[in-house]
């Protein structure tokens, strides 16, 4: 093999990788979606034709067609513009849950599983009982406490999203804790926190982002669903799940306000599953015999 | 007789990890009850109590005293089974949420029965067809079941069924023209009305009662299915399912008859926690077709701020989820002889 560009490791990998999800139908429609995904957030003033914001009452409810692509809603305000723009949001709720979850649920994990005995039992304690609860109503009652707004939905999820990550980190940490790289840090009077730092958790790290990507899916569902029953993102934000809640009222005559909106939510929460999915047939050696 | 002492120790070990669980259960809600932006005492006395009303009730509610002497109370009210009151109608919560929760049992009971009854064929199906076409159709039919918002796919449902094709009814859990009719006993309205023997508000129920429960049961079919495929998949790449089709037997019988036989225990426990997680899109779904259960008490009462209502319904879908998982716990252990 002659290899004319050397790219470092990582990179090398992740071109791997992504060249392995493109090759199957299922996963390459996930990685499109959301590489459509975040090109539109980022151009979002470009490719919205109106403004999100701005109301028309001359042309309320107008259907699908006219300069409106997806119609106009109960304001007058241009559907399609507000879905673009919607994906800033959605993005939003996905970085931010994703720089919440992955590391609390990092520490929680790598800390019980190293240290073990009481630690263990305590952390593993509190993390049954966050997942006794369906992430839903868990994150419902944390959104009554701190006040209905996009924000504290991103806090009750991301409250509530971190325990499957810290089972995982913890259940990898355990089967290295033991190994001789670890004992060796450890006789040379390595501190625990350095050794859980630079030695654990980097060997952690691939397997929790496999399970944040597959738990996007759901996140996403949460924040919509917390949207629709208006206790996340509020009017006049264009929440993909806010816009489903208010078109409620006007779907029997104007199928195209809830129409939309709930396509967007269902084609990025299924390409989550889907690179997930993916993601799992690439990174996992066992599942690639098997096929 | 094999020695019983570590079994034993095992049951007392899990009664423990059950009564610490439920302990920090009531800690949680009841931090989230004290967070709660809602002044209960304000939306006791009402708006115009004068100042010496308000700090009587404060009193009386022992807001006053420090935070573990309130958690105290709080835990030994719960006890003794006191809920506290609804502050919008006055009554026990406990009793409201009682009131409610047949509709929601009669909703998930239905949606269970089709998602397994769903899921689990199609689960064997895509096992035994593994990375053929019908398998990827299946892959294909659940991704979308896990994936679709089901708050939006209720609507869309109600759109096309009810003001589209006029093939089931709307909203609610019967036409309006019976509500009243029939006298609540179970308040499971099928088993009322079929008591009194008033058919028309039986079909009536049925009609409201099969788009809500075929979502709920699509929704949960996925992770059956899912299940149920990867539990077969281990069975059919045993030796024995080899043995069985050299002993001469038929497909159609190792499949169903060895593969499947092997399954049954690990999917009834599958079938109980999907049951339990259909909870959460009754939130939902309820909302969508104005179902008066669990869900839609849960978030009218989350929209008005009554802390005692919100609290007791997150302690009890607690209850329930851990209940089931130590349901299945147990069905594990009496049936699964590896377990012994």
């Amino acid at each position: 093999m002659t290899q004319t560009l050397r790219l470092p490791a990582p990179l090398l990998a992740a071109r791997n990788i992504v060249t392995f999800l493109l090759r199957q139908p299922t996963s390459a429609f996930g990685v499109i979606v959301l590489a459509a995904l975040i090109l539109t957030a980022l151009f979002a003033p470009l490719i919205a034709p109106h403004d999100p914001y701005v109301q028309n009452l001359n042309n309320v409810l107008q259907p699908p067609g006219n300069g409106h692509p997806f119609g106009t809603d109960e304001l007058g305000r241009d559907i399609f513009s507000r879905l673009v723009w919607g994906a800033r949001i959605t993005l939003t709720i996905i970085f931010l849950v994703t720089i919440v979850v992955g590391p609390i649920g990092m520490i929680v994990g790598t800390v019980s599983g190293y240290f073990g005995g009481k630690v263990d039992m305590v952390m593993m304690r509190v993390t049954d009982i966050f997942l006794s609860f369906p992430s839903l109503i868990l994150s419902l009652a944390f959104v009554a406490a701190l006040g209905p707004s996009l924000n504290n939905a991103i806090i009750a999820i991301g409250l509530t999203a971190w325990p499957p990550i810290a089972r995982l980190a913890r259940a990898e940490t355990m089967t290295f804790r033991n190994a001789d790289y670890i004992a060796a840090a450890r006789l040379q009077g390595t501190s625990p926190l350095r050794i859980i730092v630079k030695s654990i958790m980097p060997m952690c790290l691939p397997s929790v982002v496999i399970r944040l990507t597959l738990n996007m899916a759901t996140v996403i569902l949460t924040a919509a669903g917390l949207g629709f029953l208006g206790l996340g993102a509020q009017p006049p934000l264009p929440e993909w799940g806010a816009m489903i809640a208010t078109g409620r009222r006007y779907m029997i005559d104007s199928w195209w306000l809830v129409t939309f909106p709930g396509l967007s939510i269902l084609c990025v929460s299924l390409a989550f599953n889907l690179l997930g999915d993916g993601l799992r047939d690439a990174l996992d050696p066992k599942q690639m015999n098997r096929r | 007789m094999p020695d019983r002492r570590p079994r034993l120790r095992g049951i007392l070990g899990q009664i423990t990890t059950i009564a610490v669980t439920l302990l920090g259960l009531l800690l949680l809600t009841f931090i989230i009850g004290r967070m709660m932006p809602a002044d209960p005492v304000r939306a006791m006395v009402g708006e115009d109590a004068t100042r010496e009303t308000y700090e009587q009730v404060f009193r009386q509610l022992g807001l006053d005293r420090p935070l573990w002497e309130q958690f105290l109370r709080y835990l030994g009210d719960v006890l003794s089974g006191d809920f506290g009151n609804s502050i919008r109608t006055g009554k026990p919560v406990i009793e409201d949420i009682l009131h409610v929760m047949p509709a929601t049992m009669e909703l998930a009971t239905f949606a269970i029965l089709i998602g397994a009854g769903l899921g689990i064929p199609l689960g064997v199906t895509a096992a035994v067809n593994k990375d053929r076409w019908p398998d990827h159709l299946v892959r294909v039919f659940s991704l979308f079941g896990h994936s679709m918002p089901i708050f939006w796919t209720g609507m869309i449902a109600l759109i096309v069924f009810y003001a589209a094709l006029g093939w089931v009814g709307g909203s609610g859990r019967m036409s309006q023209f019976y509500i009243g009719m029939v006298p609540d006993r179970t308040g499971f309205l099928l088993i009322d009305s079929a008591i009194a023997g008033q058919w028309d508000v039986f079909r009536s129920a049925v009609n409201h009662l099969i788009l809500p429960a075929s979502l709920l049961g699509y929704s949960s079919s996925a992770y059956i299915t899912r299940m149920t495929r990867s539990f077969m998949l281990d069975q059919l790449g045993q030796e024995y399912m080899t043995t069985a089709r050299v002993k001469g037997l038929s497909r159609g019988q190792t499949i169903w008859r060895h593969a499947f036989g092997n399954i049954r225990v690990q999917l009834v426990t599958i079938v109980a926690l999907a049951y339990g997680s259909l909870l959460e899109g009754a939130v939902l779904i309820e909302t969508v077709f104005a179902w008066p259960g669990f869900g839609q008490y849960l978030t009218n009462n989350l929209i008005i701020g009554d802390m005692n209502a919100v609290m007791t319904c997150v302690l009890i879908v607690g209850v329930i989820f851990i209940g089931l998982n130590l349901l299945s716990d147990i069905l594990y252990r009496l049936f699964d002889p590896r377990t012994k």
